[in-house]
């Protein structure tokens, strides 16, 4: 077990070295860098101190320096907790992730567990009440919801929000709230902004639980030791819950941990950029259009960091779930 | 001897029976699933009339740009100001008007005048698949009878374009995408997936490398950052080629993977032996024999992750990643629709977001049907 553990956390850090390194020869690919389209922009404005300016910053970034020198800078100082400075903001980039970071999390953790809490009921009485025609509609729904993906969904909900209902429906507060202290009426005003992100998720992150549950319960409930179960006299509630559930949840462990973890930061990035939230999700996206190199690669190094945690995590949860897994 | 004739009969039935062919029983049991003909219907439509044909089932043609920026779809009539009932149905010309309340231009229908509407009308003229030259379009005014009429079935964008022709044009270039970038994804995953299998020792070791470090990376970051690596003052169409590259670069491991996976299984298999002493050599074992068996399933895993990369696609275009005007894809005409601003004063612009759904589910019914229909021996 700890050999195990050892050898995949190598096996991970050598993984994150090699993913941010390319990362890095990504931005750095396309001619010119966030400097040379700041300064074209300062001399469209028709800034005479532009190049100055702009020879200042590059000194000041240490783009100047050849690529190695600034990715094993960078990469030092990375692990030392300071991940650079974003030139957009010309602010450190942990700052702006640190801003967002809380309600980034919060989003994904609330998402999760109403995602949670709905399609795993869901796909049980789907199972249990298989042929149905409350099995067949929540199947219906489930692949709808699988096909759509989440922006497209999110600019149809505005749509029906903004011109239907009439309300102003993206960002996190109306703008007399927004730099309000809190209170609440701003707590009412959030979760009435909040539900439509809610509700994407709900229709988009079910889909595939439900569809996962169900197939694999359905192949739980034919097999000999439910049956047994049954035949000792069980309730039929017990059999479901505490003896098919319980097998048939693991493989959405593995679920857990590779795509819900990692999606704490990138879950829904492309929602919130239709919602206008302030999650990290708009900011990677705006720092990898800009070739904001510190920003963006940051990012992405937290996503495989998360990414790897993640599988490594859901792999020992399920050994420690499921005692026929034997890790090797 | 009539008795034996006799009782041989029955047998002959039985033989034509089991000996019908595996395709044959594919395609017996994929008629049975009523989602996925209509997946692979809907889908053979859009194909046909965005990608073959799309200046015939455009009103306009791709160039067009007309006076009426941002003009909201026009309604069709078939009862006259006077409330007399026509059996062709016609639309009112529009009127510029300034609307104080959010001070912004919109227009109205103007009832004096009234234009007819055609099936294979008379319109501008374009060439068909490139070379045909031809002036018919599926529907229309008639410039002939009305040479300044104008029809926008769903309105039209901030340069005066036909919006519903646009949604035509940009079809074109979305549904290819995924296809090309998927046919891609099939050559380097079952290459490499075979190859990968069937030599094993280095090969193997370096391509299950390769594969696991594309998986180390977050999917849509990695699509978005090497979409932002593509130079921007490249010329729109290598865009587009390398866009389709890029797509098959980040999802061929998957599926080599599981080709891999299917041709460990098969290799040792009494065939593959007999076609080694026959003498045949390791790329006709690997092409001729082994690949062919892992076909059907490499075919439900492609069906099913087109959809992906047509989303891909319109994501990375609308965040101004992907492709760009004077490109025309469903992504790049998110691009002016998919904003707050639009939705607000022109959510006829959202009139793209169907076509994008339909295709995704189209191409999802179908695999599943694909799915069950290729294992005909199995159950259910």
């Amino acid at each position: 077990m700890l050999s195990f553990i050892i050898r995949r956390v190598a096996y991970a850090i050598v993984m994150v070295i090699l993913v941010a390194f390319t990362t890095f020869v990504l931005i750095e690919l396309p001619p010119g860098d966030y400097l040379t389209q700041k300064l074209e922009q300062l001399r469209a404005r028709g800034d005479r101190s532009a190049e100055n300016r702009i020879e200042e910053y590059r000194a000041r970034y240490g783009l100047d320096k050849p690529f190695m020198w600034r990715f094993s800078n960078w990469a030092v100082h990375f692990l030392q907790g300071d991940f650079g400075d974003s030139f957009e903001f010309e602010r450190p980039v942990r700052e702006l992730l640190g801003e967002r970071f809380a309600f980034t999390v919060i989003l994904a953790l609330a998402t999760l567990i109403l995602t949670w809490a709905i399609g795993i009921p869901l796909g049980v009485y789907s199972a249990t009440h298989q042929y149905t025609v409350a099995d067949q509609i929540i199947s219906v729904v489930s692949f709808i919801g699988l096909g759509i993906p989440g922006f497209l969904l999110a600019l149809l909900v505005l749509y029906f929000a903004i011109v239907t209902l009439g309300m102003e429906a993206t960002g996190l507060f109306s703008a007399e709230f927004v730099n309000a202290p809190w209170s609440v009426p701003r707590v009412v005003d959030m979760i009435k902004h909040l539900w439509i992100p809610a509700l994407i998720a709900a229709i988009t992150g079910t889909g595939g639980l439900i569809r996962i549950m169900r197939g694999n319960l359905l192949d739980t409930m034919g097999q000999p030791f439910v049956e047994s179960a049954r035949a000792r006299g069980l309730k039929n509630r017990t059999v479901t819950w505490k003896h098919a559930v319980r097998i048939a949840i693991n493989p959405l462990i593995v679920i857990l941990g590779s795509e819900a973890f990692p999606s704490i930061i990138t879950g829904s990035a492309l929602v919130s950029i239709v919602l206008n939230l302030p999650t990290i999700g708009p900011l990677f996206v705006d720092s990898l259009r800009k070739l904001d190199m510190y920003m963006a690669g940051t990012c992405i190094v937290l996503f495989t960091i998360l990414l790897l945690v993640g599988n490594l995590l859901a792999d020992l949860a399920l050994a420690w779930m499921d005692p026929r897994i034997r890790l090797e | 001897m009539a008795k034996k004739q006799k009782q041989s009969e029955p047998e002959v039935v039985q033989k034509t029976k089991v000996s019908q062919s595996y395709w044959s029983l594919v395609w017996w049991k994929f008629k049975k699933s009523k989602i996925a003909i209509w997946g692979g219907v809907i889908l053979i439509v859009f194909y046909v009339s965005m990608v073959l044909f799309a200046e015939f089932f455009a009103s306009y043609v791709k160039e067009t740009r007309t006076t009426f920026t941002e003009a909201p779809p026009q309604k069709i009539h078939f009862i006259d100001q006077e409330g007399k009932f026509h059996l062709r149905p016609f639309v009112y010309a529009m009127d510029k008007k300034v609307d104080l309340k959010i001070r912004k231009r919109t227009w109205v229908e103007n009832p004096e005048v009234a234009f007819d509407l055609y099936l294979f009308t008379k319109g501008d003229p374009y060439k068909l698949l490139g070379f045909i030259p031809w002036d018919r379009h599926l529907f229309g005014v008639n410039l002939e009878k009305a040479p300044d009429g104008y029809f926008f079935m769903v309105g039209t964008d901030s340069q005066g374009r036909d919006y519903y022709s646009l949604i035509v044009y940009g079809g074109r270039l979305s549904l290819m995408v995924g296809l090309m970038g998927q046919i891609l994804t099939l050559v380097l995953g079952s290459v490499l997936g075979v190859a990968s299998g069937f030599y094993g020792g280095t090969v193997d070791v370096v391509v299950q490398r390769m594969t696991e470090y594309l998986a180390a990376f977050p999917d849509i970051p990695l699509f978005m950052a090497l979409a932002a690596a593509i130079p921007k003052y490249w010329p729109p169409i290598m865009v587009y080629f390398m866009l389709t590259v890029i797509l098959a670069i980040v999802r061929w491991g998957g599926l080599a993977r599981q080709v891999r996976g299917m041709i460990l299984s098969q290799r040792e298999r009494e065939y593959v032996l007999a076609a080694k002493s026959a003498g045949a050599s390791n790329n006709r074992i690997m092409f001729r024999h082994l690949l062919p068996g892992t076909m059907s399933h490499v075919i439900v895993i492609a069906t099913l992750s087109i959809p992906g990369m047509i989303l891909a696609e319109t994501a990375l275009s609308w965040l101004g990643l992907g492709l760009r005007p004077p490109l025309i894809s469903w992504g790049v005409l998110l691009q002016e629709g998919g904003s707050v601003y639009a939705i607000r004063f022109a959510p006829w612009l959202l009139w793209v977001v169907p076509p994008i759904i339909i295709t995704v589910m189209a191409f999802n019914m179908l695999g599943d049907g694909l799915r069950d229909a290729l294992d005909p021996y199995g159950g259910r």
